[in-house]
């Protein structure tokens, strides 16, 4: 991508793509980790906030795809250009509903605060730790056109997996001891499936950046049944 | 701006037409699609000047390739190369090897006017003859190459062919200059088509003509598809995307890289065609 482009208002719009992709990148970056707090530290009003500020990446995820449809139409991307049109329009999505988990988690902070605490937190901030350097690492990944580091975030997500199947099965058995635990420990479970849910998503946008920079499709490796066209 | 003369033009009279190009045809798979057209080292220039290095590409049979490149890049010397009418300008020389289903066309015992009949060339601009009508325009070729037959017939033939019948088939009489760019640049198409060539050369045909009469000669490019190898230079990238089976992309009179069409447009492997199709030529 280094080489510029000679219409220099082209490499205008897709340099402010770029960063409204990254400012949206940060934002949900910035929800999620709020969303955690408000778990950990039992702050419902974090909470509200992080449940507001969802209409701003909701937002940008509508102003992006408009900047697309915009380029596609006037610009007919080629090449590499195409490619990153084609990556932003899928990975906002991704974003977007990430930005939407994070308001989960939220709601399960509200939840899980009125009622006393049962237990530390600590597998289930574990887990998002290791979520959001998924999400860290894949905008990284995006921001520097860097598959080597994409690769990294899709093989990351096993641990990410491990972790929650920990965390799943220690809530189970501790429910199958305690029913009044129940309500607290579902909400617990709601919680770490959706930042399971989150690191996938963090997969998609990862798999979208190898495509955007070697244009070849990574995707779904095991159900490739027909010739691709990479 | 297109000095050369339309090809039909320069075919001599049938008693020449002794050593048929078309000898050695060879027993071709009907499973894999055969190379049509192969290019292999070709070299081309004018003088001491070299503006085309050891090309090397092949041309399925009945698809299109698209030459694309900036102006210079030797796209057009390629496209002249293939009829061997690049030789025709003073000083100017090619090397290498041109087969035709496996003949060699730059072989010196091949007659470029023959095979000239077999490589059919459409211009830039629409050239028809000026005073001739319609209908003689398409039956130009036909006359100068000595054919007989029904020249009605072949005349409505080649007009379906190229998309223009139902447009001219109440005034086959009146002067080619009386149809509108794009209505005589279909029918240069159609007196190409005339002879009844194998390949056809395409020479920016829609350079010249509106968003309307640009889209109909590219419908009608996949029509000709059915029947003809076509290599068309455009310097309209949007428009090889649309036609094109492969695109071949020239810079500086070296071939960067040939592949897919949708592979250059979508993921090319050379940074130069990558730099070009994206618009970052400095």
């Amino acid at each position: 991508m280094g080489m510029t482009h000679t219409d220099r208002v082209y490499d205008k719009e897709l340099q402010d793509l770029r960063d409204q992709l990254l400012a949206m990148g940060g934002r949900v970056e910035a929800q999620l980790a709020a969303s955690v707090r408000a778990v950990v530290e039992r702050d419902p009003a974090l909470a509200e906030q992080v449940k507001r500020a969802d209409a701003e990446v909701n937002r940008l995820e509508v102003q992006i795809d408009d900047a697309c449809r915009r380029i596609l139409a006037l610009r007919q991307p080629a090449a590499s250009d195409l490619r990153f049109i084609a990556t932003a329009l899928k990975i906002v999505v991704d974003l977007e509903r990430m930005g939407d988990l994070a308001v989960n988690i939220a709601d399960r902070a509200i939840d899980l605060a009125q009622a006393p605490q049962l237990r530390p937190f600590h597998d289930l901030e574990a887990l998002a730790d290791l979520t959001q350097a998924q999400l860290r690492k894949a905008l990284d990944a995006f921001v520097r056109a860097d598959a080597a580091k994409a690769e990294e975030v899709i093989a990351g997500d096993d641990l990410l997996d491990a972790l929650y199947l920990k965390i799943f099965n220690e809530l189970l058995a501790w429910m199958m001891e305690d029913s009044r635990v129940i309500r607290r420990a579902t909400s617990m479970m709601f919680a770490a499936k959706h930042l399971e849910r989150f690191g996938d998503h963090c997969i998609n946008l990862a798999e979208m950046v190898v495509y955007m920079v070697r244009g070849t499709d990574v995707r779904h490796p095991h159900s490739r049944g027909t010739p691709g066209t990479t | 701006m297109e000095t050369a003369r339309p090809m039909s033009m320069l075919v001599r009279p049938p008693e020449a037409a002794a050593p048929a190009a078309v000898a050695g045809e060879a027993v071709r798979s009907t499973l894999a699609p055969a190379p049509k057209l192969v290019v292999e080292h070709l070299a081309a220039g004018f003088g001491r000047a070299t503006v085309l290095r050891d090309v090397d590409l092949a041309v399925p049979e009945r698809s299109i390739l698209a030459v694309i490149g900036p102006s210079g890049c030797g796209k057009s010397t390629f496209l002249r190369c293939l009829n061997r009418m690049h030789e025709l300008v003073p000083g100017a020389w090619a090397r290498g090897k041109l087969l035709l289903d496996g003949d060699d066309l730059n072989a010196g015992d091949v007659d470029p006017v023959l095979l000239r009949r077999r490589v059919g060339m459409v211009f830039q601009r629409p050239n028809p003859f000026p005073t001739m009508s319609i209908r003689d325009n398409v039956a130009a070729g036909l006359r100068l190459n000595g054919i007989a037959g029904n020249h009605g017939e072949i005349v409505e033939r080649c007009l379906r062919q190229a998309a223009l019948w139902d447009e001219v088939k109440d005034r086959l009489g009146a002067s080619a200059l009386s149809l509108s760019g794009g209505q005589q640049q279909r029918l240069c198409i159609a007196r190409a088509l005339a002879v009844e060539p194998e390949v056809l050369l395409m020479d920016e045909p829609a350079s010249a003509l509106d968003p309307i009469a640009t889209a109909k000669v590219e419908d009608l490019l996949h029509e000709l598809k059915a029947r003809y190898t076509i290599v068309i230079v455009t310097h309209n990238m949007q428009q090889a995307a649309r036609v094109s089976d492969q695109t071949a992309f020239f810079y500086m009179g070296d071939l960067i890289e040939v592949g897919p069409t949708d592979r250059i447009f979508t993921a090319p492997r050379k940074q130069r065609t990558e730099d070009y199709v994206t618009g970052k030529f400095g």
